[in-house]
């Protein structure tokens, strides 16, 4: 008895004390109540969208540099018909203020309808991470016509390994921040069975990541394919990991050469891959794979996320529109200390990584050189302008161990102006 | 995350079975505790702040087990959590504290007068007293599940009460974001910087959300009174000094929290609390008291020893590492506390720690020479 007088009196003193903290004076209106306790709905409006407004001076990443109080105030407050919010969407960016080697994009995406609830904010954060695109006015074309690729088999003098990923979403599911449990498992059920599908050269077998034995477990790391509960804040802050390792696993035809991983930081992430330098053949394999497992979901009534402005839409703004990423193992020891071999790389839309990938720095002489950009062209184009400049590097480091010079190609156009 | 209830009802279309974790590698109260049964039951229900079911036992899902600790498995978004999923929580408050019972009423005592001896444990043997607490401020949710606009709310208000304590407890308030490096450095030195959490314990739960936005240290001016604002819970109190007078630590953590008590009263507001449950907290473990009160000790001869951990365990105290719970003791110093935190009040607990880390000096002095320990063996408390 005593307890709830205590909560009565105490409900229109915190009306008063709420109000004082400048919560609003919405807040008398929704505390002459009995109750103290605040609905979902009450606490909204309690704390205005400026009382929640996140604190990111300190931040350098994409999502930091398009928010403002406009766009939170008039987005807070929405959500998708999954029921994500923007606080959600910018979570990963809030908690993760800049990253040593690349400059974030600081949100991502709970479902397909995020990159249009939230457009407001996507829009602008799309624009700077990928050159200028704008989703609203753009048309991203999408090619998997492998047999255009030309000059794609490089020296394996210098090229030690090439590979080629992407990432597919399976549309009516949430994505990894906000899939539940069952929508996880319904994802890896669509996707194992369309596997199963699969034949000739890409037949294989699936591991899930809780059930694999010691063996399959300890085979997989020896081929380096297994991957592991991520750690990097910028996928744990965005609720990616939770559950693991329920729903994750890895499928790999028999040859080694086509890998699925499910579940991850996306429904799919797809990659083709093999030693040597023969990347026409295996971005054939890519686009040969991905189209047969696209035929497979379709004959159960399942399509992959894509949209004509957007392409391909995956869990990451970063990686949206082709999703691909084109690169290879190289052995450039001259190039990689001559002073230009930055600019080299920019002109020609390439970046370089260290063999551990995107968190690591480079060892030794050999490189991941890949393709900086995902949307706006297509795989077929990416892939050439990746191959283009593999040969170009390639050519410089043969100059440069003749004691020849080298030159700065011309930049390749992009969509900035 | 803060006001929605992050898709429940989306989850509904799904049958329970669909939906419900996979426990199989799991050792922690939640996974013992829950059934099929209890999650088709509680998972249609939120708080009215928009806490799930989901939102509650997620920690114990992403985290199957700890080396050193069984860990409780599930966290509180707010004072309704206990009350709205009380058919998990109630169990797990059983198994974790000891039996204690739904219907069972705990009892709060902050009269350090009542404390018998506690200010001449020897300080060639024991080289630090301490003292600490949690308590949540009433209307807000709890840091898993509060926005950044009830965080700072939070701080605000915390601030302001510790900003008018007055004589050995005055202090000063360093937010996390604005501390010089300079401020940095010294409480570092201090021992007193709390970090971000980096405990996958804690970050699964939502808890390091927007860091280090809304969270700070006020200590005061002599360094032995600490308190954390928006850490794991809205407030932690800690009471600290070097030496073996944990009366004196006690003392002052009841002047303290009494003192921050009645100026939150004046503002119109009040800790969490209640008959059954004594203080809420996030983390079940630390309902009722919410009280660890503890010594760093010397005991290279005594924690070797068969019996320890038996000793300990009548004493009803625990053992950590110095650096805390995640940590392993370093030569043979041992961070000794009180196990328990409901179903007794705080001056019980402290008696406890006081009686019990005696008895462990004098059993450490008679190994030193030597001696057998056989005829001091304490019964079971």
């Amino acid at each position: 008895m005593a307890f709830s007088f205590t909560r009565m009196m105490s409900s229109r003193n915190t009306a008063t004390l709420l109000a004082s903290l400048g919560a609003g004076t919405m807040a008398t209106c929704y505390l002459m109540t009995d109750s103290n306790i605040l609905s979902a709905e009450e606490r909204r409006k309690l704390y205005p969208p400026s009382a929640d407004f996140p604190d990111l001076r300190r931040h350098n990443n994409c999502m930091a540099h398009a928010l403002t109080p406009a766009i939170y105030g008039k987005l807070r407050d929405q959500v998708t018909p999954n029921n994500w919010t923007l606080d959600q969407c910018i979570q990963t960016g809030v908690d993760n203020p800049g990253h040593p080697f690349i400059k974030t994009v600081g949100m991502v995406a709970g479902d397909e309808e995020s990159y249009k609830v939230f457009a407001d904010l996507f829009d602008p954060v799309i624009k700077d991470r990928h050159n200028g695109y704008d989703p609203k006015t753009m048309k991203h074309p999408t090619d998997l016509d492998a047999s255009k690729i030309t000059n794609g088999v490089f020296d394996e003098k210098y090229v030690l390994s090439s590979r080629v990923r992407t990432g597919r979403s399976i549309r009516g599911l949430s994505l990894p921040p906000c899939c539940s449990r069952s929508e996880r498992r319904e994802v890896e059920r669509v996707t194992v069975q369309a596997l199963a599908g699969l034949k000739g050269d890409l037949a294989g077998h699936y591991y899930s990541l809780g059930d694999m034995t010691e063996k399959e477990q300890q085979q997989l790391i020896d081929d380096h394919f297994l991957f592991d509960k991520p750690v990097s804040p910028l996928l744990t802050c965005a609720f990616m990991a939770r559950d693991w390792p329920d729903g994750r696993g890895l499928w790999h035809n028999n040859e080694k050469t086509f890998l699925i991983w499910v579940n991850e930081e996306d429904h799919t992430r797809v990659i083709s891959m093999e030693k040597g330098g023969n990347m026409k053949r295996v971005f054939e394999r890519f686009c040969r794979g991905l189209q047969q497992v696209e035929k497979l979901i379709q004959e159960r009534g399942w399509e992959f996320m894509w949209n004509e402005h957007l392409g391909y839409i995956l869990t990451c703004p970063s990686n949206l529109g082709t999703g691909l990423r084109a690169g290879v193992h190289v052995r450039l020891a001259k190039l990689s200390k001559d002073p230009r071999f930055g600019k080299i790389l920019d002109n020609m839309r390439l970046q370089k990584r260290g063999t551990g990938g995107v968190d690591t720095a480079t060892t030794g002489d050999t490189f991941d050189i890949s393709n900086n950009d995902r949307l706006g062209k297509s795989e077929v184009e990416l892939v050439q302008l990746l191959v283009d400049g593999v040969n170009y590097l390639i050519d410089c480091e043969k100059r440069l161990e003749r004691g020849q010079d080298i030159k700065i190609p011309a930049p390749i156009a992009q969509f900035r102006k | 995350m803060p006001f929605g209830n992050t898709h429940n009802a989306l989850k509904m279309k799904y049958a329970s079975s669909e939906e419900y974790p996979d426990l199989s590698q799991h050792n922690n109260h939640m996974a013992k505790i829950l059934t099929p049964a209890i999650y088709e039951r509680l998972r249609s229900k939120q708080t009215p702040s928009g806490f799930t079911l989901d939102d509650v036992i997620q920690t114990g899902i992403d985290n199957p087990g700890h080396p050193f600790i069984m860990t409780v498995g599930c966290v509180a978004g707010d004072e309704e959590t206990y009350e709205v999923f009380k058919e998990l929580l109630d169990p797990i408050i059983e198994d974790r504290h000891g039996g204690y019972k739904p219907t069972d009423k705990h009892k709060t005592d902050l009269n350090p007068n009542n404390l018998k001896g506690g200010d001449d444990l020897d300080p060639n043997y024991v080289l630090s007293s301490r003292v600490r607490t949690g308590r949540s401020i009433r209307g807000f949710c709890l840091p898993p599940h509060c926005s950044r606009g009830e965080r700072r709310a939070v701080e605000k208000m915390s601030v302001e009460a510790l900003d008018s304590l007055s004589g050995d407890l005055k202090g000063k308030y360093y937010a996390l974001k604005n501390m010089t490096d300079a401020e940095q450095q010294q409480l570092i030195d201090d021992h007193f910087l709390f970090d971000k959490p980096v405990s996958p314990l804690l970050l699964a739960s939502g808890m390091a959300r927007d860091w280090p936005d809304g969270r700070g240290i006020w200590h005061n001016d002599t360094k032995t009174f600490l308190v954390w604002v928006n850490e794991e819970d809205h407030l932690r109190v800690i009471s600290m000094q070097k030496g073996g007078n944990m009366k004196e630590v006690f003392n002052r953590f009841c002047t303290g929290l009494t003192k921050i008590e009645t100026l939150f009263k004046d503002k119109g507001t009040s800790f969490m609390w209640n008959g059954h449950l004594g203080y809420v907290l996030t983390c079940p473990s630390n309902l009722g008291t919410g009280l660890r009160a503890g010594v760093h000790v010397k005991i290279p001869n005594m924690s070797k020893h068969a019996k320890f951990e038996e000793v300990l365990k009548r004493l009803r105290l625990q053992k950590r590492g110095t650096g805390g719970v995640d940590t392993a003791a370093v030569g043979g110093t041992f961070d000794i506390s009180n196990a328990d935190r409901l179903g007794f009040s705080e001056v019980e607990l402290v008696q406890m720690v006081v009686d019990g880390v005696k008895l462990l000096v004098e059993m450490e002095k008679k190994l030193e020479k030597g001696q057998s320990i056989d005829g001091i063996m304490p019964t079971q408390k």
